[in-house]
């Protein structure tokens, strides 16, 4: 029970330090990038122990990491396009001397 | 000579291959189950993440009440995994009674959570934040920051419906699930009062007025396993819908920061 009590006063940890992340002076870009970093390590924690993967045989938690992982990233290859959106080039922005329908 | 006992084993070991990750399957299946609906929810929050960076002036709405709201509800989840992992372990040592306190108070936990997310949509809808499948309440605010990015930015609406009602989805079902193991057939009568009161506590334009027929197609789904195949849950039952609710806090360990946390950025 010790154990499980830990990780879950760790997860308020984490979570609290979300919020005063939120609450501090710094970019979107910096608040965004340390939110990820504690996501990620809450996430983990929940995971390895309350989920048990930690005592899983190494050959499941290998499977987990790479699936899951190989699927996620490959979601991301859609951000470029995000920014064409935002920023008008190249594609979206009309051609010298044609006149736009 | 081998006999007939001995022939049916040596039968069923060429049959039968080992189990995946000499593991027992109800727990792959479930683990297979989560990481395709990890998918889901990954694609959800790279919608909503894509409207950020594509739509210019993407409202950011949420300050102290919903904030603080936000807060409450990752508390509650957050104990709810605790709760859990407790009840785990005392399934693995046998302890019925203490089995099903810990289940029952990760219920409370889980149900209050959507209480609260349900009384937050209720505050956002009046405010004018709506989706086109939204009936519109009655003195609903047509002017406000809400309403107007209803107009100026849909996609918000839409992405943020989207991904809190999943995962309000997610737990509302993760109640049900754990109301089955814990209490197996004295669960449903409760099941049905909680259907009763969701759907007519709730006003008609809500749309937990006809969501809470989620809790009615529960019901039947749940008498009909109940009924047909009575059993009496195991350890391995318990550990395995454990694994389902640690998923659901899981994902709202992503949605906290990138939905409400990252409208404070400057």
């Amino acid at each position: 029970m010790g154990k499980y009590v830990v990780i879950y006063i760790c997860l308020l940890i984490i979570a609290a330090l979300q919020f005063v992340i939120a609450y501090s002076h710094v970019g979107t870009a910096a608040m965004f990038a340390r939110m990820l970093f504690l996501a990620i390590v809450e996430a983990g924690l929940a995971l390895l122990f309350f989920m048990h993967l930690w005592a899983e045989k190494r050959g499941f938690l290998l499977f987990v990491l790479i699936f899951t992982g190989f699927a996620l990233i490959t979601m991301q290859y859609g951000w470029t396009d995000s920014f064409r959106m935002e920023l008008g080039v190249p594609y979206t922005q009309p051609k010298p001397g044609v006149v736009q329908q | 000579m081998s006999t007939a006992a001995e022939q049916v084993v040596s039968y069923h070991g060429e049959v039968y291959e080992p189990s995946l990750f000499r593991t027992y399957s109800k727990k792959i299946g479930m683990w297979l189950f989560l990481l395709s609906d990890s998918l889901t929810f990954g694609a959800l929050l790279f919608a909503y993440s894509y409207g950020r960076i594509s739509v210019p002036h993407w409202p950011t709405p949420f300050h102290g009440e919903s904030i603080a709201r936000a807060s409450i509800m990752t508390f509650f989840l957050l104990t709810s995994s605790l709760t859990m992992v407790l009840g785990v372990a005392a399934a693995n040592r046998g302890d019925r009674k203490w089995t099903t306190g810990w289940l029952l108070a990760t219920m409370l936990c889980g149900a209050g959570f959507v209480v609260l997310h349900g009384m937050e949509w209720h505050g956002l809808i009046h405010e004018g934040l709506r989706i086109s499948g939204f009936t519109a309440p009655p003195h609903v605010q047509t002017t406000g920051e809400f309403a107007d990015i209803t107009k100026s930015a849909p996609q918000f609406a839409g992405t943020f419906f989207t991904l809190t009602g999943m995962h309000m989805l997610h737990v509302t079902i993760g109640v049900v699930y754990l109301g089955v193991v814990a209490l197996r057939k004295k669960f449903l009568p409760i099941l049905a009062i909680l259907w009763l009161v969701a759907w007519l506590g709730t006003p008609a334009w809500s749309p937990f007025h006809y969501g809470a027929h989620v809790l009615l197609v529960s019901l039947v789904v749940c008498a009909l396993v109940l009924f047909l195949k009575p059993k009496d849950y195991t350890a391995h039952d318990v550990e395995v819908s454990g694994l389902y609710w640690h998923f659901v806090d899981l994902v709202w360990m992503f949605v906290v920061p990138f939905v409400y946390l990252l409208n404070l950025g400057h």
